[in-house]
């Protein structure tokens, strides 16, 4: 099953509810490129409360994501990187450099309202 | 006793799979919540390399009992090309199938121990071993 993404105003969230293999991951890539320029969206939330392992592959798929949207003219930001999750990719030698992060879905959002009005 | 784990790596739901497991025995061992993540971090590296150079292989969660404390040893093994120069695959930012380059040298430093056997040609067997915390 594939990641829903919800539409809240100029918005789009994200929210992860599984461990996604590879395919899920550019399955969101791909959807959530495509919904940025249909629907005139200027932020996206990407909720990974759940992901219990966040590897090479998937750090590489989020900032890609972020890249991509950003040039698209919007603002990501993944939300929900649990305290274990990060020292694990931190220890691997990945980064999310460029890419905003947060602590959750309401601080994500808080954030892309600053980075709007600003 | 804890039992070991066998799990078939054949294409990329797999390496959920051996992720989901590698983090199951481990907390069944006792491992602290960042060691399990820790464990499942490094199989889902491992993992990926078995898919992406060698197509197929397998992996097995052997649990270990050490010095008053539990230890998970992972073995990957395949059939597939080889590394030709391992030494070189455990320097970071090298890759030759286009990734990060952070597998292999990314589960060293996650684990306790990581050792490669491979031969061109032949195939290649990653082991690598995990301590959890000592019983109290």
């Amino acid at each position: 099953m594939g990641v829903p993404i919800l539409t809240q105003g100029e918005c789009l969230i994200a929210s992860v509810q599984d461990a996604l293999s590879d395919a899920e991951l550019r399955d969101l890539q791909q959807r959530l490129a495509e919904q940025v320029g249909a629907r005139g969206v200027r932020g996206v939330v990407i909720d990974v409360t759940v992901l219990d392992v966040i590897d090479s592959f998937a750090t590489r798929t989020l900032s890609t994501i972020a890249y991509a949207v950003k040039l698209r003219g919007a603002e990501v930001v993944i939300v929900g990187i649990q305290p274990e999750v990060a020292f694990a990719m931190v220890q691997l030698g990945l980064t999310l450099e460029g890419v905003s992060t947060a602590l959750n879905l309401d601080e994500g959002m808080a954030l892309l309202r600053r980075t709007r009005s600003s | 006793m804890h039992d070991e784990e066998h799990v078939v790596i054949a294409g990329d739901a797999d390496i959920v799979t051996a992720r989901a497991r590698a983090k199951s025995t481990a907390a069944a061992l006792g491992f602290s919540r960042t060691d399990q993540t820790v464990v499942a971090a490094a199989v889902s590296e491992i993992a990926r390399n078995i898919v992406v150079y060698a197509g197929q292989g397998d992996i097995i969660l052997r649990p270990r009992q050490g010095d008053g404390r539990w230890g998970l040893m992972v073995v990957a093994r395949d059939e597939g090309p080889g590394i030709p120069d391992v030494g070189r695959a455990l320097t970071d930012g090298y890759s030759t199938g286009g990734s990060l380059g952070v597998g292999l040298p990314g589960a060293r430093r996650l684990m306790d121990g990581l050792e490669i056997e491979s031969e061109v040609g032949r195939g290649t067997t990653v082991t690598m071993l995990k301590w959890g915390d000592r019983f109290a």
